[in-house]
């Protein structure tokens, strides 16, 4: 199978970059996969558990946090505010905060609360399919 | 006394040389820090730079479609204007020439009648601003040692909310910029809205792009995250200089502490040998005045006058 060039950007640093057999993520439109030759592509990214392909057939999980992802020739590009390797996630810290956000949750409806909810729920996912 | 001062400029080479080891100390820290903080500037380029690359895909596509962030903005309704400082002194004039230069911007505005809202980081602008009497719309202190993406959001939130909502026309920022480790330079730039000439793309291997969802509704979020990560590249930038000027007022401070350590100590030798000199001349000028008189006899009279007076004891 052939590969591509993917880089995983944010403010902070440059998360990670190098080759990919296939990437997925999900796009403002839904869910979307990436392979080699894929037509130039232009979209955002939702809050989501981006699955990297290498091309020795491991599995590299990260939690993005919104963005955007660009596809052009054999390049491609998530550019995201903020977003963490699986291996970086610490499970705890992810945990208590989704409990914590839950019982907020449940006193007021707030919409940062739920976007709290769905950052840990990410975290949680991206780690756990790394660990499974 | 003679003695006194001797004493008294001791002690104050004594605080001199402990001033110049805290001088020595934050110098050297700051520029262990510069290499650090060189290094974020440098690891977030890549996101603006891909940024801006996605920005100009966009405009190369088609023509960019309508947004708010796009524009020459107009200065003569209300201007938002973000500061940033330190949230400590001893760098020199970082802190002052930038708050300065907003304070001066500020005034003249408000000679023409022009209103400024003003959003500003660091704890030193905050206290100049109250000082000062001019209203501040938001702050954010304690960030100006190791600025986060998250503190560009914030100061984008604050500062954008009511762009968006059209109160504003135009956000101008004033930082000081990190050309490199020898020069900054104090700069007013414009945050928003941006000027679409600097997304005008002169290259021809512009690819056909599909979006998901369309131009027109991608460009107001990926503006507004370009605006974002300007914010942050100018905090980023922001927070080495004030390490550089930092640095190189420990460093002056340091020598100005070593040449006062090196003048005092000659003012202080003088005076403990002047205080010699005067104990002997006056032990001589004793002994010659005893000598001279006749009630004295023999120098074995003498050694016992001296024996028995207090001041020889």
């Amino acid at each position: 199978m052939s590969d591509f060039h993917f880089s995983l950007v944010t403010p902070e640093r440059v998360l990670f970059e190098g080759r990919a057999q296939m990437v997925t993520m999900r796009s403002g439109e839904g869910d979307i996969a990436f392979l080699a030759g894929h037509a130039p592509f232009l979209g955002t990214v939702e809050v989501c558990v981006c699955k990297i392909l290498l091309p020795d057939d491991r599995v590299e999980m990260a939690a993005v946090h919104g963005g955007f992802v660009r596809a052009a020739g054999d390049n491609l590009t998530v550019l995201a505010g903020v977003a963490e390797l699986a291996s970086e996630i610490d499970v705890n810290r992810a945990e208590r905060a989704l409990e914590a956000a839950e019982r907020r949750l449940a006193q007021f409806d707030d919409a940062s609360e739920l976007a709290a909810i769905a950052r840990a729920r990410v975290r949680l996912d991206a780690s756990q399919v790394k660990r499974a | 006394m003679a003695g006194g001062q001797e004493r008294i400029l001791r002690r104050r080479i004594k605080s001199v040389q402990s001033t110049k080891k805290i001088t020595r100390a934050m110098e050297l820290i700051a520029s262990s820090r510069i290499v650090r903080a060189m290094g974020r500037i440098s690891s977030a380029r890549p996101y603006y730079e891909q940024l801006s690359e996605v920005v100009r895909d966009l405009a190369a596509g088609s023509s960019l479609p309508k947004s708010r962030y796009l524009g020459q903005g107009d200065e003569s309704k209300v201007l938002g204007l973000v500061v940033m400082v330190a949230d400590r002194g001893l760098c020199g004039g970082y802190n002052s020439t930038a708050l300065r230069m907003a304070e001066r911007l500020i005034r003249s505005r408000e000679a023409q009648g022009l209103k400024t809202r003003v959003v500003v980081v660091g704890r030193k602008g905050e206290a100049y601003f109250r000082y000062r009497e001019i209203p501040v719309e938001g702050s954010l202190m304690h960030i100006s040692d190791r600025p986060s993406y998250q503190d560009a959001r914030k100061i984008a939130e604050m500062i954008l909310a009511p762009f968006e909502a059209g109160e504003i026309s135009a956000v101008d920022v004033i930082s000081t910029r990190f050309l490199s480790a020898g020069t900054q330079k104090l700069e007013k730039s414009r945050l928003a809205p941006i000027d679409p000439d600097i997304f005008a793309s002169d290259t021809k291997t512009s690819y056909d792009f599909e979006y998901e969802p369309s131009p027109e509704v991608i460009i107001d979020p990926l503006l507004k995250q370009f605006v974002e990560s300007k914010i942050f590249a100018l905090l980023l930038e922001a927070s080495a200089s004030e390490l550089a000027a930092k640095q190189r007022a420990m460093a002056a401070a340091t020598e100005n502490a070593e040449e006062l350590i090196k003048s005092l100590s000659r003012v202080m030798n003088r005076a403990r040998q002047d205080a010699i000199t005067t104990e002997i001349m006056e032990i001589v000028g004793g002994a010659e005045a005893l000598g001279s008189s006749s009630d004295w006899e023999s120098e074995s009279q003498l050694v016992e006058f001296k024996n028995n007076s207090p001041k020889a004891s």
